[in-house]
């Protein structure tokens, strides 16, 4: 019996060994036979991780989607976005990036890394990705020596910017409405409903039941941050988009301004609190004092990985579920027919739940904020509370 | 040969890890929610309060296992 069971391990091991190791090596036998329809099926097969990491990550171009023209050459349909470069050699460098023709060209001494070019010139992964510019030189050859700083304003920068316009856009709309009387002798009229429900809620639900007397100090940055993170979560749902709040930078800097407004609202009480806990024996705050000073790091740290792994989950689950037609499609034709439907229809729901998530991980941020502020500054309203029960007395 | 067993078994270990760490986060969110439910029933009056302080405390958790995700997927590009 035990004998028995071991050996269907065993054979199990040796059938996945062989087909970890068959898969490559086929491939490659495939290649060298017939290399027009070989590199066609592989390009599908490779295409989910590279369609996916695509979408994911942030690209020069907005790029909407790819077809073989009747010329037998790939066409891409792209908005091309500025590209700014500085080098010690050259200075500044402001070009747009259609110039590279999707990696296909060198412009002014720079090149845009392709997969296939990585794959090609065996270049380390670590060092280079797609989508990186790195400095050529006459002979088309990649200079490994020479620093390029890249400044360009890529998708993630003018999506983020043209979301910011709207943003501001309807709020100095629904603010000269106010101005105007509207609202403030009559019913709220239009957008006006929409912020005023907004505004009330980040109010009553994070700032009020958080913050207590200091609230409408802190509301202003509450409500910026709320409503920044929440246009730019829809925003980036429309498709086509880019994936700003998915971008580990974007939330970084958020959680830094969070983390600076908790430091600078930190009071003695706080500090106390953090560096000899009261009420506490000696021994035990050795051990709590250091793990009290990291909850300082691991707060904002916290709320960037939060914001940012949500987001990217979200999309990769979403472009996961259209690549698994092609996937399938590669299989077989009628299967990847067959299979479209449910693709769709659990794509539509995944929309849904990441319109929801949109709005939820907005209020997160937001209150999370709110209830580390008001960590900071509760020693104050303690004592004040304390003051005012005294006198009461 | 080496190679491919290397990567093989760093995908695997990332996979493994998020996975458990997708686990380890169900049973807390679902705690969370049975906590959630049973007082709504107990106290219907007091569901905007719980309601907040459910899905806080369901972001604190779900926060740990994006973290057990995110070193699982550092795990498969590292």
């Amino acid at each position: 019996m035990r004998s028995k069971s071991i050996k269907s391990l065993l054979a199990a091991v040796f059938s996945l060994g062989v087909l970890l190791f068959s898969q490559p090596a086929k491939a490659q036998h495939e290649e060298h036979k017939e290399p027009a329809k070989d590199s066609a099926k592989k390009e599908k097969i490779f295409d989910a991780n590279e369609v996916i990491f695509g979408h994911i990550m942030d690209a020069h171009e907005f790029h909407f989607f790819s077809w073989k023209g009747s010329d037998g050459h790939q066409h891409h349909a792209t908005i091309p976005l500025p590209v700014i470069l500085y080098t010690k050699e050259k200075g500044l460098s402001v070009f747009m990036s259609s110039a590279f023709h999707h990696g296909e060209h060198n412009h002014e001494g720079f090149g845009l890394l392709t997969n296939e070019k990585i794959d090609e010139l065996k270049l380390d992964r670590n060092k280079y990705a797609a989508g990186h510019i790195v400095a050529v030189n006459a002979a088309g050859e990649i200079d490994q020596a020479a620093k390029v700083y890249d400044f360009s304003l890529t998708r993630n920068v003018v999506q983020m910017l043209l979301a910011l316009t709207l943003l501001v856009f309807i709020l100095i709309k629904v603010a000269r409405r106010y101005g105007t009387g509207v609202g403030i002798t009559s019913a709220p009229k239009g957008m006006q409903n929409t912020m005023e429900t907004i505004v009330n809620f980040v109010n009553d639900e994070i700032a009020k039941p958080n913050l207590g007397a200091k609230s409408s100090k802190y509301l202003p940055y509450l409500l910026t941050v709320f409503l920044f993170i929440l246009i730019n979560n829809i925003v980036g749902l429309i498709p086509g988009t880019a994936n700003v709040t998915g971008n580990i930078a974007f939330t970084f800097v958020l959680s830094m301004i969070s983390f600076v407004v908790i430091l600078f609202s930190s009071n003695m009480h706080y500090w106390g609190h953090i560096i000899n806990p009261p009420g506490v024996p000696g021994w035990v705050k050795i051990i709590l004092v250091p793990v009290e000073i990291l909850g300082i790091f691991t707060k904002p740290f916290a709320l960037m990985i939060r914001l940012f792994a949500n987001m990217v989950a979200g999309h990769i689950l979403i472009i996961c579920l259209i690549s698994l037609i092609f996937i399938m499609a590669a299989l077989n034709q009628y299967v990847g027919w067959g299979f479209s439907p449910f693709s769709i229809a659990f794509t539509i729901f995944i929309y849904f739940i990441e319109v929801l998530v949109a709005f939820l991980q907005a209020f997160i941020f937001t209150i999370l904020t709110g209830v580390f502020i008001g960590q900071a500054i509760e020693g104050a309203h303690d004592d004040h509370g304390d003051h005012a029960h005294a006198a009461a007395h | 040969m080496n190679f491919f067993l290397l990567e093989a078994v760093a995908n695997a270990g990332g996979a493994i890890g998020a996975g458990l760490g997708a686990i380890g986060a169900g049973v807390g969110i679902g705690q969370i929610g049975k906590g959630a439910l049973e007082s709504i029933a107990r106290q219907p009056e007091a569901i905007n309060d719980i309601r907040s302080n459910m899905i806080l405390t369901a972001a604190l958790v779900e926060g740990a296992a994006l973290f057990a995700i995110i070193i699982g997927f550092l795990a498969m590009v590292l």
